[in-house]
């Protein structure tokens, strides 16, 4: 009988001040051989500084099905966009 | 640098070359893809430290050759690693508890030439030791991991532990090559280092409640080239291909 350990979900940090980003997931038995897992996986090429992993079945998506009323609606709304500044040179990752 | 600093180099690179194809071999047979993925990020590691002190060892030696001589090119007894190294890989728990013993002394050697009196070996030890505290982590959460698991995954790391328990003595007894350097502060004090690895294992054990043997008769001879019928076979593999096509680059 094989039993599959469970799923985690990784998302690293590629450099200081950035946020963490999705990247992938794999299987581990508990939080600290996901961790050592994601590190083995997915920063081999020097991606990232920072690893969050969580179980998988703690994440709540929303239903594809739905995306007409949940995203439509801000598709025509412009002016939400704040394009009217001027960004500094000096900002970065704006 | 002398002759012994040489050997001395040849030794170390020859521990982290034979493990390095040990766990190799793993590629595409461990239990869990991502244990796959770590078991061969491993090896590369300790590879690639072979690789370093092996060009230096050839740079000292001043003959013109290359790491891939001294890699490909030597016989059973002119390699210096421990008996530990060479032993084959078994189930994944003897795997494990061959890279504990090994990542445990590792550490703690690389930890202490850190501080050699020679810059490369200083240099070199100082980098390398960020992927053996990696290493040392990885194993010794497994041991725990397994010998505090189930029934079945205590049994199974007892049972590699008793039969692997003969080859750990062996990383902290000096043979000449390491005395002479240890005196002349090149190479670490396998003395002055050994309680720091034996506490270091009682600790992991404990926590794994698992037992180390006491009283074991302790193997040795690897370091002077008297190696178990293992090694024959290692190298007929990974020597194969400069042995039969010599001189192939890729």
């Amino acid at each position: 009988m094989k039993k599959e350990w469970p799923l985690w979900e990784v998302f690293i940090r590629s450099k200081s001040g950035l946020n963490h980003k999705h990247v992938g997931s794999l299987h581990a038995t508990d939080a600290e051989m996901a961790t050592e897992n994601a590190r083995d996986v997915y920063t081999r090429r020097n991606e990232g500084v920072s690893i969050w992993v969580v179980e998988s079945k703690h994440i709540t998506a929303s239903d594809p099905d739905d995306s007409d009323p949940l995203f439509e609606p801000a598709k025509d709304k412009i002016y939400r966009h704040p394009t009217f500044y001027n960004v500094p040179d000096d900002v970065t990752h704006m | 640098m002398t002759d012994t600093s040489i050997k001395y180099l040849l030794q170390l690179a020859d521990n982290a070359l034979i493990l390095g194809h040990r766990l190799g071999e793993w590629c595409g047979h461990a239990p869990e893809m991502e244990l796959d993925i770590a078991l061969t990020n491993i090896a590369l590691d300790l590879t690639g430290q072979a690789r370093n002190l092996y060009q230096r060892a050839a740079e000292l030696e001043g003959q013109g050759k290359t790491e891939d001589d001294l890699a490909y090119l030597r016989d059973v007894w002119d390699f210096r690693n421990v008996l530990l190294v060479e032993q084959p890989n078994g189930d994944f728990a003897h795997t494990i508890v061959r890279q504990f013993l090994f990542d445990t002394y590792n550490y703690c050697l690389h930890q202490e030439l850190a501080h050699s009196a020679d810059e490369w070996v200083a240099g070199f030890a100082a980098k390398s030791l960020k992927e053996i505290a990696y290493h040392q982590r990885f194993s010794s959460e497994w041991v725990v991991r397994l010998g505090d698991g189930t029934e079945v995954s205590h049994a199974k790391m007892q049972a590699a532990i008793d039969d692997l328990w003969t080859y750990s003595g062996e990383l902290t007894l000096p043979n000449e090559v390491e005395k002479q350097m240890a005196s002349q502060g090149i190479g670490a004090d396998l003395a002055k280092i050994k309680p720091a690895i034996d506490a270091k294992r009682a600790e992991v054990l404990a926590t794994a409640s698992l037992q180390g043997p006491t009283g074991t008769w302790m193997q040795s001879g690897g370091k002077d080239g008297r190696h178990s019928e293992h090694l024959g076979f290692i190298l007929s593999e990974m020597q194969f291909l400069q042995r039969a096509y010599p001189g192939q680059e890729w």
